[in-house]
This record gives structure tokens, C-alpha cells and sequence, in this order.
């Protein structure tokens, strides 16, 4: 439809800038360099990690002892609604779609994104709806205080005002998510070089392939979820409204329909980078590709058929709660296959024990422990005891943290060099990974026990048994927190200068994006790689 | 002491898993509870922990041995293999059996805890509500409001000169605690007349949303006279973490005694509300159903919570014109949802009465009696 205005304004961006980046302040407004945009994506995701965390410590903080030292109650559930809202939104999701419009190009030896100047559109919607997201805390009555799950009628009759502005920024947020996640699509699957068949595709374009069409499903549903909340508080509706005929329990369907789906688009490109780092810092091409494959895309259809897991204290019938049970516990499944084999390309491998590798590692380690215990959230009569409690906070920290944010982190030191060309000062590195990984679990291992102990989340204050749990998981929070300034030093470090990276810093890492030069050129593949090199780097290569 | 604590954490799950009963719940695990189904989420509980342990050792085992042996620092040369069918055929049917043992006896305990008990000794109509519970006996004619303890109230403010730590329940006491009999089946009907909120005592063994708009019955049936203390589960606003949930199971006798005291409490409160209105009446019916309705959020000191909810000792509509301080109380707040309509749940006796104590409580000296007339009126 537009594009061939596209392709005229690409060409107009072209000859304006045919041997480098344009020069002066408007470089990065208007910049369709898929690097350049993947670059804006990183550093907003960055920001977005700072700002969410320092809401975490926030919450940590007031958790230190029982009674109210810090924040009143309304203030502390704004604080715990904009820390997950701003983790999710804001900093694994443009984390992700950062990491994709840097590598997917390169990964497939493209020299651009498909949409380029749509690319450009999608990123900047975000600071906007940050900006959106964030004014809450300025309005009167200040944030909405309803959970990221913005359940209604709490969300909705009972919500202050700032709700109506969250809602628009979750409408923008959904738009640009869906732009970018057709612009890599269509990146993907018309623009890979010639004799790259979709089963060579490296394993983190394959997940991002994946997650693209997960997005495209799950973002219109969210912005159905909101837009009733808002046509409920504005228009006269009454979809979720039970005192006139309404049912809170529609709104809960329908926001976990897009909601589980949600927490696999922040994992799956998750498997994709962990999938690249194992075999090349064990020198051993990755086990079980094709079944890697085919668990990914088994776990999607499966995301889409499990949303009421969510649910099971709502009421359902018990028919629908053992079906909901049965679909959850067979994620087990393909997760588990996963694992095997990122276990079994270590088994005699080659190893070496760089950066990227300690965080894909602790990746596999702590992922797991996430997902044992979302197979005991999965057990319904289990669950009827965990369920919105503590050890649902721990569940959901050890999957998106030392799940999401670890492989987003594992990423960045994998490909760091590339992008700058220079190496990054791996002692310090190795500082930076073993303050996280101990201090990580300080944080969110306690938080096992006080759930199970009785703890419901989402709580200002708490009983007095609850104490030591909180107190070691906030000690733990403060140290995990200032560590991220050593990750935040070490890219800074690495921009401007160093020892230089080389074409191929890691010696076992395969892919056509370790065929160009560190940093590649502005305009990636020039020429588009020979079939050859396409070969030589695909699986097949290794043999 | 806290470190001792964590290295009982092995110990503790291992005696936990083989105590046929266990007194108090634990520290560090889910509790066993003093019902039969919460007793079969234990089990159910434990059994998923031992297989996860058993999983855990079996992969981390693998995956620490390649670790330490096949490092290239020592020398490991990397094999080429990147494909074993039977392997993965192997390592995936196992998961599949697991699943299906955890699936079966899951299965059975969901239905048994489902299942409705035929004929309930005792109906409860459990009301969630921003922030307290009210618990209506409709065959024995009871209801009542279950509010946070004022011990707790006073030591949860910023600021407070009261100590948590000097409540021993802090967090977890009520004024009036839900009774029921000990070894008869009670059916809880659960709803909400506000916001979600989620019904929940560990040791009861499950939850339940109270939902608007629909009621969740739940079964329960205890074995063990006690107190067994929870809270409300789930996000409701900014009094969440202040609506505990506590629940006393007697003997029968006891039961009915407290029945009794109940009925003829409640027949001396219809009294007082119907007794000649003057200022004193008004005041002590105004005081019951200011500590009910107005407290949880205003405390009962009239002080309310700074930022969140406006004090009413010295506020500018309680001390202000009667007319908005009718009005306010009748037709709820325009600005802030939390602050309901009270005109269609008390009556105007009611209204009277508590708009009255809020005007001469505390050090607000209005000397205003309201009338029920004054409320009709402003209606
Ligand atoms: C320093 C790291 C972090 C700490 C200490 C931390 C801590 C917390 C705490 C204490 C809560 C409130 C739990 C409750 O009361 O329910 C919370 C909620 C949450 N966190 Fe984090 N968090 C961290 C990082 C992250 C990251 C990276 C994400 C990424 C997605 C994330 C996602 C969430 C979500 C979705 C919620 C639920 C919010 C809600 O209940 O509405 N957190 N976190
Ligand atoms: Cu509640």
C-alpha cells in the first residue's frame, strides 16, 4: 500500500546519506538504519530497566521491615502497577525488538529492514508512551495503583484518572509492537539471502519469526481488553460493570488471552539468543536443532490454550479447570526438550567460559527453577494455595529476570564487539555477572518461602512472620540493583574505544553476521553474501 | 537467627513431608492445615517438590559434570554429534509418563474438592468489600462486619508511635472473627459488593475470588477447634493488605451459644434503634455503625491516612455545613469512587445517627444532632 512511498522516501534517505549516518541532531530522529533504530530500542530499554528498577528498590525498600516507613498504600501499588508495566513494556519487549533490528538483518544477510522508514515510526512511538505511561505519578490521585493486570472494576469504576492515559499508552505501545513485528516478518521472509532456506535460519531469527506472529495475535487482543475499559468508563458501558449486568470475569478472559501469550513473546527470542551462545562457547553445533524448531512452535500453539491457568480461583467450573491444567502442565514438554538439548550441546563439548556464555548458563540453571515451579502452579489444587502469593512473584522473577532480562544481557555481550568493535573489559565483566547471579537469587529465592509461607503479593505491609524473608530478599534487591551500573560502565567503555574486536571475536561462533567487518558498515550487506559464505555459516557448516 | 532459619530449610521440608499432622504451620513451607482438602494440597504440594528436586538433580547433575569435565582449559576436544533420535525420543516420552502420574492424582483431588457437600449444616454469604468482610448467616439471622483490630490499625500507620512487632498478630486480627462449628459442613457463598477480592486462610486449604455479581461457594469442613488466620489475596485497592480474614471453629455447644449471644445482641441493637431519638442515642448507634462502615478507611481515630483518605476529626465538610455532610455520606464522593454511596445501605436512622457521632466525635464539638428527618430530606 505505501510502500512505494516508502521506497521513494528510502531513496531520498539514501542519496542524502550514501556513505555514513546523516550528520547533526536529526540523525537519530529520522535515521531508517536498521542499526541505528536497533541502537534507539537498546538504550530505551536500558532506561526503561533503570527507571522500572528504581520503582522495584522503591518496593524493596518500604518490604525492609513490617509497617509503613516510605510509601502509603495507594502509592506503593502505583509503584508495583508502573514496575511491571514499565518492565514489560518499556524494557524486555523493546529489549528484544532491539536485539531483533540489530541482528535480524545481519543473521540473514539482508542489508536493511524490510519497512525501513516504518521501523523508524515504530520506535518512536515508545518515548511517547513512556512519557504516557509515566505522567501518572504527576496527576491527581496520582498512578493507577489496579496491578499491570489492570483487573476491573478496580481498573476501570475505581481507577484514578491517569488510568485514561496508561490505556492510551498501552494502544501505542500495541501499535508500534505490531509494526515491528510485521516489519520482521516480512525481514525474514523475503529478504534472506540467496540459499538460506527457512530451516538454516539461525535459531534467533527462527524464534523471532515465531514470536512476530505471536505478537500479531496477542497485541490486538490487549487493545480490545483496554479499549472496553475505557468505552466502560466513558461511554455508559457496561461490559465489566456487574451492577448492571456486567462480568469482571470477561475482562480477565480476555486480558489473559493476551497475557500468557504475552510472557512467551518475552521468552522465546529469550531460547534464540541462549541457542546461539551454548554451541559456540562449547564449539559444538547446537543438539537437536530441528526439534528446537518444532518445540518453539509447539509452545506458541499451546501459550494460546492455557490462558485460564490464571484463573483457577475464580470460579470456573471444575471441567474447565482440569482442561486448563492438562493444557498447562504439557508446556512442561517442549520446555523441557529445550533444556535437554541445550544440556546435550555442552555434553562433550569444548567449553570456555566468557561473558555471554556465564549468562546463558545461569539462564539454563535459573529458567529451570522457574519453570519447576510453574509446573506446580499448574496443579490445581496446588495452586489454590500459591495462587497470588509470594511464590508467584519468585515464579514470575526467575523466568522473566534470570529468564528474559538475563538472555537480553547475554545478547548484548555476545554481539557487543560487533556492534562497536571493541572488546569490552571481560575481568570486569565477570564482576558484573557474579554480583547478578548471587545477588539475584538473594532477591527472589526468599520469596519461595514467604509465599508458601502465606504471603499474598501485591501487600504495603505484611505480618510479622514474613520479616526475615523480606528483609534478605531487599538486601539482595539493592545489591542485584547497583550491580547493573558495572553492565551500564561496560558498554559505555566499550563504545568509545578499546582493544579492537576483529571480524570474529569468539572463536566458535557461527552465523553471516561474524562475516562482516566490527562494526559493520553502515549499509550491512552491501553486497548480499555469496551463497557459499551462506553455507558455510549455516548448521551445516560445522561438519 | 536468620541464617540459623534458612539452614533449616532442608530439614524442616523433609520432617514436614513425613508429619502425619503438624501443629503450627511452618516458616518455610506451605501449611498442612487442619482440613481435608487443604491437607490434599499439601500432599499434592510435596509430591510436585520431589519430583522437581528429582528432576533438578538429574539435569544439573549432567549439565555441572560437562561443565567441570569438558572445558577446553583442561583439555576437552569438542565431538561433532548434534543429533541422537533415540535420545531425544527417550527424553521425551519420560517427561510424558511424569505427567501423566502428576496429572492423575491432581485430577482426583480437584474433583474431591470440588465436590459440593450435599447438605450444608451451616450457610455463611461471605461480602468482600473495600476493606472488610461481612459475614451473613441468613437461617440464624446473623450478620456482621469483620474489621481489621484497632491494635493493628494504629501500629500500620507511617509514622505510627506503635510498634508492629508489639502485635503478636499484627496484620491478622479482627474485631469479629467469623465462627463456625468444628466437623459440619459449612458452604461459604462468596461474593463482592465493590472490587475483586479473594477469600483465603492457609490452613483452610484453598481460596476463592469474591467476584460482583456472582456468588463462588466453598466447602469447608474443619476438623480442629482453633483460630485459623489469612488475608484478602487479591489486589483490591489501597486498604489490600488490611483485610484479614479470620475464622474460629468451635465445638458445636459452642456454636450455638454463640449463636444465642449473637440474636439477642442483635435484638438489643434493633432496640437502641428503635429507642426515641436523642443526641445520647444517636451518638451510641452512631459509634456502631461508624466502627462497621466509616473505620477501615477514616480509622477510628477520625484521623485517616494522610494523602489517601482525609481525616474527618477537624475536616472541613464534618465540621463544615450539615447539608454536605449529608450529602457526601448519601451520594458517595464525585471525585474518588472509594468513597461509596451509603444512602441505599444504611437507613436514615443509620445515616443520622453516624453523620451525628462523626460531627461531636474526637474534638469535633459541633453539638449538631442530625435528625432522620434532616436525612429523608437531603435523600
Ligand atoms: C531488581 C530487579 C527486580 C526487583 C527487585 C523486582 C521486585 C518486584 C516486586 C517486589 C514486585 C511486587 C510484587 C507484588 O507485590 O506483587 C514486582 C512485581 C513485578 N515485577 Fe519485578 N522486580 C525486578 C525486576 C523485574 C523485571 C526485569 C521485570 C521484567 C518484566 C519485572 C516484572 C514484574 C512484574 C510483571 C510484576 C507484577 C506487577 C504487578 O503485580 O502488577 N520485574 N517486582
Ligand atoms: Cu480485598
Amino acid at each position: 500500500m505505501s510502500q512505494t512511498a516508502d521506497s521513494v522516501l528510502d531513496q531520498m534517505e539514501h542519496e542524502h546519506s550514501h556513505h555514513g549516518p546523516r550528520k547533526g541532531p536529526l540523525r537519530w530522529l529520522l535515521t531508517v538504519n536498521h542499526k541505528d533504530v536497533g541502537t534507539m530500542y537498546m538504550v530505551l530499554a536500558l532506561v526503561a530497566l533503570l527507571v522500572g528498577g528504581v520503582m522495584a528498590l522503591l518496593i524493596r525498600a518500604e518490604l525492609f521491615q513490617p509497617g509503613l516507613q516510605l510509601t502509603q498504600p495507594q502509592f506503593f501499588n502505583s509503584l508495583t502497577t508502573m514496575h511491571g508495566l514499565t518492565m514489560i513494556f518499556l524494557a524486555i519487549m523493546p529489549g528484544l525488538t532491539g536485539l531483533a533490528n540489530w541482528m535480524v538483518p545481519l543473521q540473514v544477510g539482508a542489508d536493511d529492514m524490510y519497512w525501513p522508514r516504518v521501523n523508524n515510526w515504530a520506535f518512536w512511538m515508545l518515548p511517547p508512551a513512556a512519557i504516557m505511561l509515566w505522567i501518572g505519578f504527576f496527576m491527581p490521585q496520582g498512578a493507577p495503583g489496579g496491578g499491570w493486570t489492570l483487573y476491573a472494576p478496580l481498573s476501570s469504576t475505581y481507577a484514578p484518572p491517569s488510568i485514561d492515559w496508561v490505556i492510551m499508552a498501552i494502544h501505542i505501545m500495541g501499535i508500534s509492537s505490531i509494526l515491528g513485528a510485521l516489519n520482521i516478518i516480512l525481514t525474514i521472509l523475503k529478504m534472506r539471502a540467496k540459499g538460506m532456506r527457512l530451516w538454516d535460519m539461525p535459531l534467533f531469527t527462527w524464534t523471532w519469526l515465531i514470536t512476530g506472529f505471536l505478537l500479531l495475535l496477542a497485541m490486538p487482543t490487549l487493545a480490545i481488553a483496554v479499549t472496553m475499559l475505557l468505552t466502560d468508563r466513558h461511554l455508559g458501558t457496561a461490559f465489566f460493570d456487574a451492577t448492571n449486568g456486567g462480568d469482571p470475569v470477561l475482562f480477565q478472559h480476555i486480558f489473559w488471552f493476551f497475557g500468557h501469550p504475552e510472557v512467551y513473546i518475552m521468552i522465546l527470542p529469550a531460547f534464540g539468543i541462549v541457542s546461539e551462545i551454548v554451541p559456540a562457547f562449547s564449539r559444538k553445533p547446537l543438539f537437536g536443532r530441528t526439534s528446537m524448531i518444532w518445540a518453539v512452535i509447539a509452545i506458541t500453539f499451546l501459550s494460546a490454550i492455557v490462558w485460564a491457568h490464571h484463573m483457577f480461583t475464580v470460579g470456573l467450573p471444575v471441567e474447565a479447570q482440569v482442561l486448563f491444567m492438562y493444557t498447562t502442565m504439557l508446556i512442561a514438554i517442549p520446555t523441557g526438550i529445550k533444556i535437554f538439548n541445550w544440556v546435550a550441546t555442552m555434553w562433550r563439548g569444548s567449553m570456555t567460559f566468557e561473558a555471554p556464555m556465564l549468562w546463558a548458563l545461569a539462564f539454563i540453571f535459573l529458567f529451570t527453577i522457574g519453570g519447576f515451579s510453574g509446573l506446580m502452579l499448574a496443579d490445581v489444587p496446588a495452586d489454590y494455595q500459591y495462587h497470588d502469593t509470594y511464590f508467584v512473584v519468585a515464579h514470575l522473577h526467575y523466568v522473566v529476570v534470570t529468564g528474559s532480562l538475563f538472555a537480553i544481557i547475554a545478547g548484548v555481550y555476545y554481539w557487543l564487539p560487533k556492534w562497536t568493535g571493541h572488546m569490552y573489559n571481560s575481568a570486569l565483566a565477570k564482576w558484573h555477572f557474579w554480583l547478578s547471579v548471587i545477588s539475584v537469587n538473594v532477591t527472589f529465592f526468599p520469596m519461595h518461602f514467604a509465599g508458601l509461607a502465606g504471603m499474598p503479593r501485591r501487600i504495603p505491609d505484611y505480618p510479622l512472620q514474613f520479616m526475615d524473608f523480606n528483609m534478605i530478599s531487599t538486601v539482595g534487591s539493592f545489591v542485584f540493583g547497583f550491580s547493573q551500573l558495572l553492565f551500564i560502565w561496560l558498554i559505555i567503555q566499550s563504545v568509545r574505544g578499546g582493544k579492537k574486536a576483529g571480524d570474529r571475536p569468539w572463536d566458535g561462533a557461527k552465523g553471516l553476521e561474524w562475516t562482516l567487518p566490527s562494526p559493520p558498515p553502515y549499509h550491512t550487506f552491501t553486497e548480499p553474501p555469496s551463497p557459499q559464505t551462506v553455507r558455510e555459516e549455516g548448521p551445516h557448516g560445522y561438519h | 537467627m536468620m541464617w540459623k532459619k534458612l539452614l533449616l530449610v532442608p530439614i524442616t521440608l523433609i520432617t514436614a513431608a513425613q508429619a502425619a499432622a503438624q501443629e503450627e504451620p511452618s516458616a518455610f513451607n506451605m501449611t498442612r492445615g487442619v482440613t481435608e482438602i487443604s491437607r490434599d494440597a499439601f500432599d499434592m504440594h510435596m509430591l510436585l517438590f520431589w519430583i522437581c528436586v528429582a528432576i533438578g538433580v538429574g539435569v544439573f547433575g549432567v549439565m555441572t559434570w560437562s561443565l567441570i569435565r569438558h572445558r577446553r582449559s583442561r583439555g576437552a576436544k569438542a565431538s561433532k554429534f548434534s543429533e541422537n533420535t533415540t535420545v531425544e525420543v527417550v527424553w521425551t516420552i519420560i517427561p510424558v509418563l511424569i505427567l501423566v502420574g502428576v496429572a492423575v492424582p491432581a485430577t482426583a483431588v480437584l474433583m474431591k474438592t470440588n465436590e459440593p457437600a450435599p447438605e450444608p449444616d451451616v450457610v455463611v454469604d461471605v461480602h468482600g468489600s473495600q476493606w472488610k468482610w461481612e459475614y451473613v448467616y441468613p437461617d440464624e439471622d446473623i450478620s456482621f462486619v469483620s474489621n481489621l483490630a484497632s491494635g493493628s490499625r494504629d501500629a500500620s500507620q507511617m509514622n505510627a508511635k506503635e510498634n508492629p512487632a508489639d502485635n503478636p498478630n499484627y496484620l491478622l486480627d479482627v474485631d469479629n472473627p467469623l465462627v463456625v462449628p468444628t466437623g459440619k459442613d459449612v458452604r461459604l457463598r462468596i461474593t463482592s459488593d465493590d472490587v475483586i477480592h479473594a477469600w483465603w486462610v492457609p490452613q483452610l486449604g484453598f481460596k476463592r475470588d469474591a467476584v460482583p455479581g456472582q456468588f463462588n461457594n466453598a466447602d469447608i469442613r474443619i476438623d480442629e477447634p482453633g483460630t485459623y488466620r489469612g488475608q484478602c489475596a487479591e489486589l483490591c485497592g489501597s486498604g489490600h493488605a488490611y483485610m484479614p480474614v479470620v475464622v474460629e471453629a468451635v465445638t458445636p455447644e459452642e456454636y450455638d451459644k454463640w449463636v444465642a449471644q449473637k440474636q439477642e445482641a442483635a435484638a438489643k441493637e434493633a432496640k437502641q434503634a428503635s429507642a426515641p431519638y436523642n443526641f445520647e442515642v444517636a451518638m451510641k448507634q452512631g459509634k456502631n455503625v461508624y466502627d462497621s462502615a466509616c473505620a477501615s478507611c477514616h480509622q477510628a481515630n477520625g484521623k485517616g491516612v494522610p494523602g489517601t483518605f482525609p481525616a474527618l476529626e477537624g475536616g472541613e465538610i464534618t465540621t463544615g455545613p450539615v447539608d454536605g455532610h449529608l450529602k457526601i455520606v448519601i451520594h458517595g464522593s464525585e471525585k474518588n469512587p472509594v468513597m461509596q454511596a451509603y444512602g441505599d445501605k444504611l437507613s436514615d436512622r443509620e445515616i443520622a445517627a453516624v453523620v451525628t457521632y462523626e460531627r461531636n466525635a474526637w474534638s469535633n464539638d459541633t453539638g449538631d444532632l442530625v435528625t432522620p428527618e434532616a436525612v429523608e430530606a437531603a435523600r
